[in-house]
């Protein structure tokens, strides 16, 4: 524990990382009290102000009808942690136990569910999210169980592989001898020794989630008006480039922001737990 | 009398890592006459293997490496050459074999197309076809029968045996004047190892190559070398002829370390339990075999 | 049988398994969503008798196997059936905006290759120096942000303040290129149009980076953890004490063993580029299958949307059959024996 923290704050990256998401999460949290116009959030109209560059004390401008883009920002960042955690908390689970079953069991079940599987891996991420939202009505609720649905399939692939090279393990066969369950043997002996590759993998993952849910929005298949999301806010501002370029710029950046975040935290996890890419 | 190959004068060699710098070699010192088979002999740890890789130039690059000491070969100052004077002595006039003959052969490239490499090193204009030729005979001349089919194929495809051999030929390839054996062939089984060390010895006879050998194995330090270093924690704590030295051990570490071999099957050393008394003693040399003795 | 061939034929086996298991994914989320694809179709305004004609028309009111099996029969004679958007065959709407599309992600997919993979070289061998820690600070940048973050900035800077390329389209209005394959890079030069062909190519440059960016990261990262990987292996120490030229044990025997684990991940990021073009589309107005995509989803245009997914996916297991066949003839042991991995 102490090494870890050792290696953690060593490194200029990682604390930058860390410095990063904590100052996302913080913002997201007190956005009622952060926020420079918390009313702002929803579909307030301030046409005296409208398509302001930054000034003060707007600091990334307004938008076409005088929202505070920076305010808007914060509370979008609500919306994205959320559905990072949602989605990380549905898709994991599957995954895990997808993949844990498929490599210890074997066999016919480990045919079908390693192809099922490949089924979604063979359909590109997005494609496969989009189509569901086309499908479905795009909202928050539907664009994190579109996304949960193409993200599970990455946790089966990882778990499955670890659980195949652990099956050979000593303790596993230890485990066996004595007539332990395959219950036990899958989630108290070889899960415990998948989870530092699981946990690197949800921390850069949760970056992920939220650049993938801000593509569905961008494409208008996410989150919809008048709530706040990263994504939307470019798609609408792109079509008055490069005027008010302040509309596109700072919710894009502010993805990159989160995501790089998550990225090096991720990174310096990976050192750590020893993980391989 | 003529420089020896090879000479070492009070090496030392620390790695500085998070946790403060980790003494390696405490100032070591040998030498490889002309055509002489020294035998370097400790447990894995005691520093043997880096010795080689010192002598190659391979650990200075390494980060955090720190060293001091010097040493010669062929009476030139290994610290002073440039970088690229030291490359060149590499695969050239100084070679090495290793441990594990299969993953030394890059997977990917057949044998044929890492002789050329090799060969290469010695004649750097030398042609594919006069490549062959020379790989051919060099892999005649270790005893393997269809030379053709090895050059066709990937080191996978051969066993370790056969491998260890087209290594043995890749090294003594451009006739080296020293060659380093870091433990060769530990990685096959007994008969196999024993098989490819005679023909090595025979070679390196033949060739008039002096030679390190690095090993742990008492039996086949015995039989191979004219004279032994024995080490322990990065010091040299005996040195002597083979015989004599197997004969009458004089230090406390290399008895404990004879009692513990069984002497007929000349397996590797046992774990020999930690810091019995003497085994710190200073360096111990038989009559006529210190390095002041013998070096002019 | 060459153990290639055998490989091959193995994956395009699989492939089809996977296919048929696409569509039939795609096809259950089709039937099982809420809402009249007929009633859509016709709008609000049409009699029941219509719809109701429609939907036996379309099959809606056969049980799902069955509506299955009509959609097989009609996918083996080649047909996708009718947008009802575009009232068109949906594969002449495919076949109209495809090539766009895959003429973007094949210059993005070079892109990708021709920088990620040296960066990645690069900082394997100057690993835990300045220039490894840049790139990796730069590789990382590159994967933080969505393609179309990316192709904003680099729209804003190269196209608006520094009006270098241009910001929309696939070629100038002033030129007429004939159409014979619709990508316009060949039907160019099929014409012997090269002021058009430098024209086509001045268009992509920006979209083909913006689309790269991500993969490029990637790529890089994974050829930099790959090459440090074998670094530590055996036969490049056996290189190294055999004096072997640096710059040679980097460019081939460190470089080529690397690339066998690396070339399945970065075909996989190729592939995932024909999802994340549309991204890239949408801002740079790129005429491709992005803007009929996301027009027939928000229309629940229910033939367009599966047979959108099942080119693209047809497209992406291509790919990797491709990528698997390229892994294969690098790698001697799958080439040479029938064990494959």
């Amino acid at each position: 524990m102490k090494r870890a923290l050792f290696i953690l704050l060593r490194n200029p990256l990682s604390v930058l990382g860390l410095t990063l998401v904590g100052l996302v999460v913080l913002a997201a949290v007190f956005a009622d009290y952060v926020a420079p116009f918390p009313d702002h959030k929803g579909a307030v109209v301030d046409f005296l102000n409208f398509n302001k560059a930054p000034e003060w004390p707007y600091l990334f401008g307004t938008d076409l009808v005088g929202r505070d883009i920076l305010s808007r920002i914060l509370f979008a960042y609500r919306i994205s942690l959320t559905l990072g955690v949602v989605v990380l908390a549905l898709a994991v689970p599957v995954g895990v136990t997808v993949g844990l079953i498929a490599g210890y069991i074997g066999g016919r079940t480990e045919f079908v569910l390693m192809r099922l599987t490949d089924v979604f891996l063979s359909i590109p991420p997005l494609v496969l999210a989009m189509s569901m939202m086309g499908l479905l009505e795009p909202s928050l609720t539907n664009g994190m169980m579109a996304v949960t649905v193409m993200w599970w399939p990455w946790y089966a692939r990882l778990v499955y592989n670890l659980t195949r090279s652990e099956r050979e393990e000593g303790y596993v066969l230890a485990a066996e001898v004595i007539g332990a369950s395959r219950l036990h043997v899958m989630f108290r002996e070889i899960l415990p020794n998948c989870v530092p590759s699981i946990l690197t993998k949800m921390t850069i993952d949760f970056g992920f989630v939220i650049l993938i849910a801000s593509s569905l929005s961008f494409l208008g298949l996410g989150v919809q008006p008048p709530t706040p999301d990263l994504g939307s806010m470019v798609a609408e501002g792109a079509k008055y480039l490069p005027d008010s370029w302040w509309l596109t710029v700072f919710p894009g950046l502010a993805i990159l922001v989160v995501v790089f975040g998550f990225n090096l935290i991720g990174d310096a996890l990976r050192e750590i737990l020893g993980v391989e890419q | 009398m003529t420089a020896p190959t090879l000479a070492i004068d009070d090496l030392r060699l620390g790695f500085r890592g998070w946790a403060g710098t980790v003494e390696v070699l405490h100032g070591i010192s040998l030498h490889i006459a002309k055509g002489e088979r020294v035998a370097l002999v400790g447990e894995s740890g005691s520093g043997k293997s880096v010795t080689a890789r010192l002598v190659l130039g391979l650990v200075q690059e390494l980060r955090g490496a720190r060293f001091s000491g010097r040493m010669a070969f062929e009476g030139r100052d290994l610290g002073a050459l440039s970088r690229r004077e030291r490359e060149a002595l590499r695969g050239d006039r100084i070679s090495m074999i290793f441990q594990d003959p299969t993953s030394s052969l890059n997977p990917v490239y057949t044998i044929d197309t890492l002789f050329h490499e090799v060969l290469r090193r010695g004649a750097p204009g030398i042609g594919a076809a006069e490549a062959r030729e020379k790989a051919i005979a060099a892999l005649a001349d270790v005893a393997i029968t269809d030379p053709e089919r090895v050059l066709r194929s990937y080191a996978f495809q051969l066993s370790g045996g056969m491998n260890q051999r087209v290594l043995i030929a890749m090294a003594l390839a451009n006739n080296p004047a020293l060659l380093l054996a870091d433990e060769p062939g530990t990685a096959l089984d007994v008969t196999v190892q024993a098989q490819t060390l005679a023909l090595m010895q025979s070679l390196v006879a033949r060739h008039g190559t002096s030679m390190l050998f690095i090993s742990h194995n008492l039996g086949v330090v015995r039989e191979f070398a004219d004279r032994v270093y024995v080490i322990y924690k990065g010091r040299i704590v005996e040195q002597g002829p083979t015989e004599g030295l197997f004969e009458a051990p004089l230090h406390p570490y290399t008895r404990a370390l004879m009692a513990a071999v069984p002497r007929i099957t000349g397996e590797g050393i046992p774990e020999i339990d930690e810091e019995q008394t003497g085994f710190y003693d200073p360096l111990v040399a038989h009559p006529g075999y210190s390095e002041a003795e013998l070096r002019p | 049988m060459s153990p290639v061939v055998r490989l091959l034929i193995k994956r395009i086996a699989t492939s089809f398994i996977v296919l048929v298991g696409v569509s039939l994914l795609i096809f259950t989320i089709a039937r099982v969503i809420p809402g009249d694809p007929a009633r859509i179709a016709l709008g609000p305004n049409a009699s029941a008798e219509a719809v109701e004609a429609l939907r036996d028309k379309l099959h809606l009111n056969d049980a799902f196997v069955v509506q299955y099996g009509y959609f097989i029969a009609d996918l083996a004679r080649g047909d996708l059936g009718q947008s009802l958007y575009s009232n068109r065959p949906v594969t002449q709407d495919i076949a109209a905006y495809l090539p766009a599309t895959l003429e973007l992600v094949f210059f993005a997919g070079a892109t990708m290759i021709l920088i990620g993979v040296p960066l990645g070289m690069l900082a394997a061998r100057y690993r835990d120096r300045p220039l490894d820690h840049g790139i990796r600070l730069f590789t990382m940048l590159g994967v933080s942000a969505p393609d179309f973050v990316w192709a904003v900035i680099l729209m804003l800077i190269f196209a608006y303040f520094l009006p270098i390329f241009p910001i929309a389209g696939r070629i100038s209005d002033s030129f007429a290129v004939p159409p014979v394959t619709g990508f316009l890079t060949i039907d160019s030069l099929i014409a012997g149009d090269f002021a058009a062909f430098g024209n086509v190519l001045w268009h992509l440059a920006l979209p083909a980076f913006a689309l790269s960016f991500a993969g490029i990261g990637q790529s890089a990262r994974l050829t930099r953890a790959n090459m440090v990987e074998t670094y530590r292996k055996p036969f490049i120490e056996m290189a190294l004490a055999f004096g072997f030229p640096q710059g040679r044990i980097a460019r081939r025997f460190a470089f080529k063993p690397s690339m066998i684990p690396s070339l399945t991940v970065i075909g996989l990021d190729l592939a995932s580029m024909l999802g994340n073009a549309f991204l890239v589309e949408q801002i740079f107005a790129w005429p491709g299958l992005s803007r009929y995509g996301v027009a027939v989803i928000l229309r629940k245009d229910l033939n367009a949307i599966v047979g959108t997914v099942l080119i693209i996916s047809a497209m992406f297991l291509i790919v990797n059959i491709v990528v698997d066949l390229l892994v294969a003839l690098i790698n001697p042991r799958i080439r040479l024996s029938q064990r494959s991995s």
